[in-house]
C-alpha cells in the first residue's frame, strides 16, 4: 500500500486555515469581553390576579432598555434584563431577588414588586449591598422611615402620602365650593386600602375641617359582589364618596353602583380611576368621577408624554399603566446616572443618583428628581380631574402643587417620628 | 372612638328595619346576592347528591359561563344569546369534563377526587388566561338595562336585578318540579339512591351522571353569565364564589335543592343586613352562622340525618 499525495488541501494549509478560523471566531469573543453585558435582575408579579402589574412593568422597562442599549448601554455595556415571576408572594420575591444576584450574576435589581414583596426585596438589597430600584411600591414608609434607609436602595414610584395630600386638598376645595359635608368611604380591607384612606381623610379634614365621615365600608380585596356595600352607602345618603378600590374591583364596583344610579346621587372621588387599565375596561364609565392621575398620556399635556404613551401603545397594543411609567423612569434614571458617573458600577451609579434631576415625560415641569435625603422620586406629575366616558377620559387635570406637598410631607414625617 | 368604628351598629340596623325604603333596598340586595349564589350552589349540591363527589372545580363553570357570555355578547350584541351561550357552553364543558375525567375517579379515594378537581381549578384558570388574557375584563350592561332604577315603596331596585332574580327563581322552580314530577327526575333520584339497581334495570347510568354534571355546570354557567354585566371577569373569579357556595351547601344540607335555596338566601340576607348592623363583621357573621348550623344540625338545615 502506497501513500500518494492527493491534490488538494495540504495538512499545513489545513492547520493554517483552522488557526485563521479560530481567530475569526474568537474575535467577537474578545470584543464581547471588553464590553461585557450588564445583567439587571427584575423580580415582579407575572402570574395571578395582578399579573398586569408585572407585564406592564416589564413593558415599561423594555421600551426604555431598547433606547439605552441602542445608545451604547450603561457606560458602554449592553443591558440584559433577567425578569422572574414572584407570583406575588413576598418570600418568593426575596428568594428570586437573591438568586438573581447570587446565581445569575445580576449587578442591579429593579424591584417591580407590590408593596408586600418590595419590603422583602429591600431586605435582600440591604443584605447584599446591590443597587436596587423599587419601582412599584407606593407605601410611604419604604423610603420615609429612616429605619428602612439604605444607601443602595431608591424608589422611582409615586408615594401614598403625596397622593393623599394632593387628593385631600383637591377634594376639600370641591367640598367647600359645593357644600359637601357628609362623606362616606369605601376601600379594600387590607394595608393599602386602610392606610391610604386614613391619610386621605386626614388631609381632607385638614383642608376642610367641617366635613364628617358618616359611613365606612371595607369590602374584601377581590370581592366579587359589592351590592350590599352599594346599598349601604345609598342608605347613608352621603354627599360625597371616597374610594381607593382599584383594577377589577373598581370596575366591578362601578358596574354595580351604576345600576343603582349611585353616581348621580353623590360626588365620587376614586383615586385609582384614571388609569387606562380601569378606564378602558369599564363599558359605561359615568361622567364626572373625580380621580387622581395614574398614567394618562394627556397629562402632563406635553408632546413628550403623548409620544411616549403612543410609542408604548404601538409596541404593546395597549396603553401604559401607572406601573409602566414608574418602571420606565427607573431605566431613564439609571442611564443618566451611569452617564454622569461614567461607570456601570452600582456604587458609583448610586452616588450619581442622589439628587439627580432628569428630563422626563412624566415630570410636573418636564423633569423628575431623585431626592437625595430619602432617595425617592419627587416632582412627578400629580393631579386630579373628572372623567368622561371616552378618550381622553380625563380632559382637565388640576395639577398638585409640589411646594405644598413638600411642606405637608415634612410635617407628616415629623408627626410619624421619621425626622 | 367614633361611632362608625364600633363593630356593632344597632342604630343603623333598627333604623333600616323601621324604614320601608331601606327594607326594600336591602331585601332585594340580599335576594340578588343569594340567587346568584343559589345557582352555583345548587349545581354543587345536585352533583354531590347524585354522583357523591364534591366538585371542587365547580367555580370554573361559573367563570366559563361569564367568559362565554362576554364573548358571545361582543360578537352578537345580543344579551339573550350571551346568556344562552354561557349556559349551553358550560353544559357541554361539564359533560366532557365528567365523561373524560371525573368518571374515572368515582370509585377512588375522596382525596384522589379532590386532587383531580383541584388540578382542574388550576388548568381551567390557565386556559382562560391563555384564551382571554390575564387582565380583568368587563362585559358591560346591555343598553336595554341601562335605565334608571325603580323605586318600590321608596326602596331602590335596579331592573336588571329583577330579571336576574326572576331567571334564578325560574331555574329553581323548573329544577324542583323537574326532579319531583318528571320521569327523568325520577330516574335521577333513583340513581342517587341506588345506582346499581338503576343500572340493572337497563338504564344507562353513565348518561345520567354526565347529564347531571352538565346540568350542574350549566346552572353555574348561567350564574356566571348573569353576573357578567355587573362583575369583572378574571381568571380565578370562580374561587371566591365556590367558597361561599360551600357555605351555602353546608348550611342547607349537601344534596338538598331546597336547602341550597334557603341557605343561599340566608347568606344573601346576612350580607345585606349584616353590612349595616355589623359593618366590620359581615364575613365573620356568615361563618358564625355556618358554625351554629353545623353544631345544632350537623347535616345542614335540610340535609338527611346521617345514621
Amino acid at each position: 500500500m502506497t501513500r500518494t499525495r492527493k491534490p488538494g488541501v495540504s495538512r499545513r494549509a489545513t492547520l493554517a486555515m483552522m488557526g485563521a478560523g479560530a481567530v475569526t471566531f474568537a474575535a467577537p469573543w474578545v470584543a464581547r469581553a471588553q464590553a461585557k453585558t450588564i445583567k439587571v435582575g427584575m423580580p415582579t408579579i407575572l402570574s395571578g390576579r395582578v399579573a398586569q402589574l408585572g407585564t406592564s412593568s416589564r413593558n415599561g422597562v423594555m421600551l426604555e432598555i431598547e433606547k439605552v442599549n441602542a445608545a451604547g448601554g450603561l457606560a458602554g455595556r449592553q443591558i440584559e434584563m433577567v425578569i422572574r415571576d414572584s407570583k406575588g408572594q413576598p418570600q418568593e420575591a426575596a428568594r428570586v431577588a437573591r438568586e438573581l444576584v447570587n446565581t445569575d450574576g445580576c449587578e442591579i435589581l429593579i424591584d417591580a414588586e407590590a408593596s408586600s414583596g418590595a419590603f422583602a426585596v429591600h431586605e435582600v438589597a440591604r443584605d447584599l449591598g446591590v443597587l436596587c430600584l423599587h419601582t412599584n411600591s407606593e407605601t410611604s414608609a419604604l423610603t420615609a422611615d429612616p429605619k428602612q434607609h439604605i444607601p443602595n436602595a431608591f424608589r422611582t414610584a409615586r408615594q401614598g402620602v403625596h397622593d393623599s395630600i394632593v387628593g385631600g386638598s383637591y377634594a376639600a376645595a370641591i367640598a367647600k365650593a359645593k357644600g359637601l359635608k357628609k362623606w362616606a368611604t369605601c376601600s379594600p380591607d387590607y394595608a393599602y386600602g386602610r392606610d391610604t384612606t386614613g391619610e386621605y381623610v386626614t388631609y381632607l379634614k385638614r383642608f376642610a375641617p367641617d366635613i364628617e365621615i358618616i359611613s365606612e365600608s371595607w369590602p374584601k380585596l377581590f370581592q366579587p359582589d359589592y351590592t350590599e356595600v352599594v346599598t349601604k352607602i345609598l342608605q347613608a345618603k352621603p354627599q360625597a364618596l371616597y374610594s381607593c378600590l382599584w383594577g377589577g374591583d373598581l370596575t366591578s364596583y362601578i358596574d354595580q353602583a351604576n345600576i343603582y344610579a349611585l353616581f348621580s346621587q353623590m360626588e365620587v372621588f376614586a383615586v385609582n380611576m384614571a388609569d387606562y387599565t380601569a378606564l378602558t375596561v369599564v363599558k359605561n364609565l359615568p361622567k364626572g368621577i373625580h380621580s387622581g392621575n395614574r398614567y394618562i398620556k394627556t397629562y402632563p399635556a406635553t408632546p413628550e408624554n403623548a409620544a411616549w404613551g403612543d410609542a408604548y401603545k404601538a409596541k404593546y397594543n395597549e396603553y401604559p399603566t401607572n406601573w409602566s411609567w414608574e418602571n420606565a423612569t427607573a431605566i431613564m434614571l439609571l442611564a443618566e446616572a451611569s452617564k454622569k458617573a461614567n461607570s456601570a458600577d452600582g456604587k458609583k451609579i448610586a452616588e450619581a443618583l442622589r439628587g439627580l434631576k432628569i428630563k422626563s415625560p412624566f415630570g410636573a415641569d418636564g423633569t423628575v428628581t431623585m431626592r437625595a435625603e430619602d432617595q425617592t422620586l419627587v416632582g412627578y406629575a400629580i393631579g386630579w380631574g373628572t372623567t368622561i366616558p371616552q378618550e381622553p377620559y380625563v380632559p382637565q387635570v388640576q395639577a398638585g402643587d409640589w411646594k405644598t406637598i413638600f411642606e405637608l410631607e415634612a410635617e407628616w414625617k415629623k408627626s410619624k417620628g421619621y425626622t | 372612638m367614633p361611632q362608625w368604628m364600633l363593630p356593632l351598629d344597632l342604630d343603623a340596623l333598627t333604623g333600616c328595619l323601621a324604614s320601608s325604603a331601606c327594607l326594600v333596598t336591602q331585601t332585594t340586595s340580599g335576594f340578588i346576592i343569594g340567587m346568584l349564589l343559589f345557582l352555583v350552589a345548587v349545581g354543587l349540591t345536585l352533583i354531590f347528591g347524585v354522583l357523591k363527589v364534591v366538585n371542587f372545580s365547580h367555580g370554573a363553570f361559573y367563570m366559563f359561563g361569564a367568559y362565554f357570555a362576554m364573548t358571545a355578547y361582543q360578537f352578537s350584541g345580543s344579551f339573550a344569546l350571551a346568556m344562552l351561550c354561557g349556559a349551553a357552553g358550560t353544559a357541554i364543558l361539564g359533560l366532557i369534563f365528567e365523561r373524560v375525567f371525573m368518571s374515572r375517579v368515582y370509585g377512588a379515594d375522596v382525596l384522589m377526587q379532590l386532587l383531580v378537581c383541584y388540578a382542574f381549578v388550576l388548568i381551567f384558570d390557565d386556559v382562560v388566561r391563555m384564551i382571554w388574557g390575564p387582565e380583568f375584563k368587563s362585559m358591560g350592561m346591555p343598553a336595554a338595562f341601562q335605565v334608571a332604577p325603580l323605586f318600590i315603596a321608596g326602596g331602590v331596585v335596579p331592573p336588571y336585578y329583577l330579571l336576574l332574580i326572576g331567571v334564578a327563581l325560574a331555574a329553581a322552580v323548573i329544577l324542583g318540579l323537574g326532579l319531583a314530577r318528571t320521569r327523568i327526575g325520577k330516574v335521577i333520584r333513583a340513581a342517587a339512591h341506588n345506582p346499581g339497581m338503576v343500572s340493572a334495570l337497563g338504564i344507562n347510568t353513565g348518561l345520567i351522571y354526565g347529564g347531571v354534571f352538565a346540568l350542574g355546570g350549566m346552572l353555574a354557567g348561567l350564574a356566571g353569565a348573569l353576573a357578567a354585566p355587573v362583575r369583572s371577569l378574571t381568571p380565578g373569579m370562580g374561587f371566591s364564589v365556590l367558597i361561599e357556595s360551600f357555605i351555602v351547601t353546608v348550611i342547607g344540607g349537601m344534596g338538598s335543592i331546597l336547602g341550597a335555596l334557603i341557605g343561599a338566601l340566608l347568606i344573601g340576607m346576612i350580607r345585606s343586613f349584616g353590612s349595616l348592623g355589623f359593618p366590620l363583621f359581615t364575613e365573620g357573621l356568615m361563618y358564625l352562622f355556618m358554625v351554629i348550623v353545623l353544631v345544632s344540625r350537623p347535616s345542614g338545615l335540610f340535609g338527611k340525618e346521617v345514621a
